[in-house]
């Protein structure tokens, strides 16, 4: 149901509100007092452009009930995805209450609030409480629950867009559901920025089957959004976008402040080190992104509110957050991938209403330079792409299922009657609901051996509890469904506990040896040694660094921006392009040739003493990475010894040590078809998506960084769990999860389907005796993905060979 | 055979790729760390319940060694239980495997320190056992020679042009050997670990487990030359 904004207001927008807007000079928006108006609904989903005063809507019926009747206790609950968000909130709504002397309590619960803090709220709980999902779901798994949420009538959960878009959403939605059965009569409302599909959003928030009505905002604007006019041309390869620096130190000079977007940290680091260089003029830059220390985040934040930077190069760790009204321009660098993103990105600028946003865009190579064309005509036709979101994730329920267990016995009839209000639980069957709650029960494994050690018990009244009351503890500290790579700190050497710089992922530390240099924060620093679980690190001014990876966020392109870009390969010739682009794209058509939508592009050639396969799908990155397993996966039964692949989001590229002459056999449909349902057992993005499905289910304990400073036997690697389920109890349940999510992520293989379907056995194959110009950014992407197979053995002989040699120990 | 050969205080011995050691002068099969009824005792203790199939993996790997060396003896190293109570309880059916494995053969337990008290199972139950010129015991002693032990999980990473690899290893130099884990749910320590780097004498080995026992140099020669380590002579 789709409403405008044309009906009788219910509640009224009291006096002294009217009052106080009207003191300020504000004039209330159309959608708050549609807000007002419709406070009684059940669920209330608002679409709205940042700076649209959207928050203080989803604020205003709460304001309006608790001014009128100021009982104690716990009246609306306000959930952000940032923590940054929740105290930002807490100032924003300090205002308008101080000033209409109104008898409201506002406070917030993060994962930074005290223990004191948290002891009083429980005992004493404002009326408004601003949190976090993972607080939220931390609160709601203590006995205590029922008595601190009594009352509650409100919630608020802010960019609900953000949040659908993972895990968080589907673990906060368990948690609604829980306090729709603690609050009876609680009514919902969600707070989004511009999505293609709001009744889905609405569905997606709503008590199962209440109705959610959707109130969208007026636009505002269309956007001022250009392609950054650099002079020179970008590289043929690479990311980064460096070539730019002179241009956008331009820009920097001539707005207020500018945020400059990344797709990666690395990538942010390497730009913000070259505009620092460059900053003659010693414009305050800063840098922001989720390897950083929490302090140095916090710096730049603090310095961004007080109006202190003139830019900030940033990923998508500042895609949410704090309204910075000064911020008049948005420059993404690199390929934008989904028009969604980049409008919720552009709209990061100039956060007053009725102003257009000024965005820019610097494709960081030339291939990136055909997505931007493609992205700006997106744009301006609003062509917004997303893939439909699937059921909610196995994982997370179980996880729900034990922290049900933590609060108190529950009966399993009434938990599932619970979970199948959620939205995203709403087709929820009972017997994969029994599946998860026997895995949160006893593991679920096939050999009943150990019933005797489980971790829920039903008692004879028939309601499960803990077999240990203890367990609660370690279920509440595994709470959360974020598992990040397992990372380091890196601090600076010499002074012990020197300062701290941000964290690297383990497994890039552990391929530094001492002397490597890499840049982190900005600088260049040389790799010492480990320390305690510590990458320890000395200064090194004005060296170039010898490597700069840690991995980042990565999507895939839509499947809109995909076709976007192989119809304008159609054309003779590309006016739209810059010259250096048309003429590379028009090289790559004499060299070899350019990919259609009904064909399909391969070429082999030679390189550095590898033999190279590139497979230009354009089916996104992860799809593009499955069809790297699979068509890997085939090379190895055929003898070709492929050695690895990496994938980007248009194409695939193989290594081997033999060449392949036949790709069209590896690429037929029925063998790819056929060797995807085999292709489950032992490859590294399964495994991967097995740690962290294990991990949120509460197979895995998180690991601590306690418990990693002392435990070196207690941990060991989870593709060890992974392997010995694979081969004694391949049905169980985990083993299913790991499949579905990665089907829904990683693995993607309608887009390989929809891919086949279209190319039908046109399959063009060109052997080139070097590199083709398409083919050339391929070989500088990150997160190359090993082949355990055949290769791997004949590496690790003749390396042995070598190095005994080197050591004088043959 | 895939195994490594090598010898130690006169003693010609194998590694095998399954990470056990094989004397086969004395008959001798010995394995480190198997860590039998590990699942069993996080799940009692309330932790995570782990898939319960690492004491059948376990068993299945020692069968298939016995099986191709048929050892007249067999020493276990230490920790071969995850603790005591592991030892008294395990998983049905692994009891009578373990004692088909022991029939006919010798069968020696070292204590380790998971499982310092002498099991119920038969056996000899030993703190250390003396073998030729050969001793074993759990963990290593500075100064001994001849000595073969357990305990560290010893562990190799490689960079091999870009690539990471992890393998549980022997490390082996004159005076000693320290064998990988054997046990299913294992994890490892690195090579490079400082407790590791002290017991070990320069132009010590990594033997590395998989699909063949391949030899590496415990310490790359990059990183040892140009940086002479504190307390080596000269």
């Amino acid at each position: 149901m789709r409403h405008g904004l044309r009906y009788i207001p219910r509640m009224r927008m009291p006096d002294a509100f009217e009052t106080w807007f009207a003191a300020r000079g504000w004039t209330v928006h159309p959608h708050q007092r549609a807000m007002l108006a419709r406070a009684d609904a059940p669920a209330l989903l608002l679409i709205a452009p940042t700076g649209g005063g959207k928050t203080l809507a989803g604020f205003l019926p709460s304001l309006a009930e608790i001014a009128t009747d100021p009982a104690p206790g716990l009246h609306t609950l306000y959930i952000s995805p940032l923590k940054a968000l929740t105290a930002d909130i807490r100032r924003n709504l300090r205002t308008p209450i101080e000033e209409m002397a109104l008898p409201i309590r506002v406070e917030d619960r993060t994962g930074d609030t005290t223990q004191t803090q948290r002891r009083r709220q429980r005992a004493d709980p404002p009326h408004i409480l601003l949190t976090t999902p993972e607080s939220l779901a931390l609160m709601l798994s203590y006995e205590d629950a029922p008595r601190i949420f009594a009352g509650l009538r409100r919630v608020i959960v802010d960019e609900i867009h953000a949040l659908a878009e993972s895990k968080r959403g589907d673990q906060l939605m368990l948690g609604l559901a829980r306090l729709s059965t603690l609050c009876p009569g609680l009514r919902r409302v969600g707070l989004s920025a511009t999505v293609e599909d709001p009744p889905a959003l609405a569905r997606f928030l709503a008590r199962h089957p209440d109705p959610c009505e959707i109130l969208t905002a007026d636009p505002g604007p269309a956007p001022d959004i250009a392609m950054l006019d650099t002079g020179a041309a970008p590289p043929w390869a690479g990311g980064g976008g460096r070539h730019a620096i002179p241009a956008v130190l331009n820009q920097i000079a001539r707005h207020r402040t500018t945020l400059i977007f990344h797709n990666t940290r690395a990538q942010a680091e390497l730009f913000f080190r070259d505009l620092w260089l460059a900053n003659g003029s010693g414009l305050p830059i800063a840098i922001h992104h989720g390897s950083l220390s929490r302090e140095a985040r916090e710096r730049v934040e603090a310095a961004m509110a007080a109006g202190a930077l003139r830019a900030v190069v940033c990923t998508g760790s500042l895609d949410l957050g704090i309204d910075w009204g000064d911020v008049d321009l948005v420059i993404q660098v690199g390929a934008p991938k989904n028009v969604k993103r980049l409008v919720q990105r552009i709209g990061r600028a100039n956060h007053r209403y009725n102003a257009p946003s000024k965005a820019l865009l610097v494709p960081a190579n030339r291939f990136e330079v055909v997505e931007c064309v493609a992205a700006l005509g997106a744009v301006r036709e609003a062509d917004l792409d997303g893939e439909p979101r699937g059921p909610g994730p196995g994982d997370v329920l179980c996880q729900h299922i034990l922290a049900t267990a933590a609060a108190g016995p529950f009966e399993a009839d009434a938990l599932f009657s619970e979970i199948t209000t959620a939205g995203p639980y709403a087709g929820l069957t009972r017997a994969r609901f029994d599946a998860c709650l026997d895995f949160a029960a006893t593991g679920g494994y096939a050999l009943r051996a150990y019933d005797r050690w489980q971790r829920l018990k039903q008692a004879p009244d028939g309601r499960w509890h803990l077999r240990d009351p203890r367990t609660a503890r370690q279920i509440r500290m595994n709470l959360g469904t974020i598992v990040e790579e397992e990372k380091l700190k890196v601090r600076m050497r010499p002074a012990r506990g020197g300062m701290a710089l941000g964290e690297i992922e383990e497994a890039f530390a552990a391929t530094l040896t001492p002397g490597d240099t890499f840049l982190i924060g900005g600088q260049v620093v040389r790799y010492e040694g480990l320390r305690e679980m510590v990458v320890e690190v000395s200064r090194t001014p004005g060296r170039e660094p010898k490597i700069a990876v840690f991995a980042g966020t990565k999507f895939a392109t839509s499947t809109r921006l995909s076709e976007r870009i192989l119809e304008m390969f159609r054309q003779p010739d590309w006016p739209d392009l810059p010259a250096h682009t048309a003429e590379w794209l028009a090289l790559q058509r004499t060299v070899s040739r350019l990919p259609e939508r009904d064909r399909l592009l391969v070429e082999t050639f030679p390189h550095e003493g590898r033999e190279h396969l590139c497979i230009y799908g354009f089916a996104g990155r992860n799809a593009q990475q499955t069809l790297g397993l699979l068509v890997t996966q085939r090379m190895e039964s055929a003898g070709l010894a492929p050695l690895g692949f990496v994938s980007t989001d248009y194409a695939t590229l193989i290594w081997g040590l033999d060449a392949v002459t036949a790709p069209a056999e590896l690429l037929d449909a029925t063998g790819l078809r056929a060797a995807f349902e085999t292709w489950l057992a032992g490859n590294a993005v399964m495994k991967r998506t097995f740690r962290s499905s294990a991990v949120i289910a509460g197979l895995i304990e998180r690991n601590t960084p306690g418990r990693r400073k002392t435990g070196r036997q207690a941990s060991f690697s989870s593709d060890i769990l992974y392997e010995t389920l694979m081969k004694y109890d391949p049905g169980h349940l985990m083993l299913e999860i790991t499949r579905e999510e990665a089907m829904k992520g990683l693995v993607d293989f309608g887009r390989i389907e929809a891919m086949l379907a279209r190319v039908r056995g046109r399959i063009d194959h060109v052997r080139r005796p070097r590199v083709t110009p398409l083919a050339a950014p391929l070989f500088l992407e990150a997160g190359r993905i090993p082949v355990q197979g055949a290769a791997e053995q004949r590496l690790i002989d003749a390396a042995a060979d070598r190095l005994m040699a080197e050591a004088g120990l043959v | 055979m895939t195994a490594h050969p090598f010898t130690l205080a006169g003693a010609r011995l194998a590694a095998l790729p399954s990470g056990a050691l094989h004397w086969a002068d004395a008959g001798l099969l010995v394995v480190s760390d198997l860590h039998l009824g590990k699942s069993e005792r996080l799940a009692r203790r309330g932790g995570t319940l782990l898939p319960p199939y690492d004491t059948a993996e376990t068993l299945s790997r020692l069968e298939a060694d016995i099986a191709a060396t048929d050892p007249r003896a067999v020493i276990c190293l230490g920790d071969s239980f995850d603790d005591n109570a592991a030892a008294r309880d395990l998983p049905p059916g692994a009891e009578e495997r373990l004692l088909r494995l022991m029939a006919g053969r010798r069968w020696v337990w070292i204590a380790g320190n998971h499982d310092p008290g002498p099991a119920s199972l038969p056996g000899t139950h030993l703190a250390e056992l003396r073998e030729g010129p050969l001793t074993f015991r759990h963990i290593a002693r500075p100064g001994e020679t001849g000595e073969i032990s357990g305990h560290y999980h010893p562990k190799a990473r490689l960079s091999l042009g870009g690539r990471r690899v992890s393998r549980p290893c022997f490390l082996v130099d004159t005076a000693r050997v320290i064998l990988p884990a054997f046990g299913a749910y294992t994890g490892g320590l690195a090579m490079d670990a400082p407790v590791l780097d002290a017991l070990m004498a320069q132009g010590a080995v990594a033997i590395l487990t998989g699909v063949r026992a391949v030899a590496l140099p415990m310490r790359p020669a990059h990183a040892r030359l140009p940086r002479p380590r504190p307390g080596s002579a000269g």
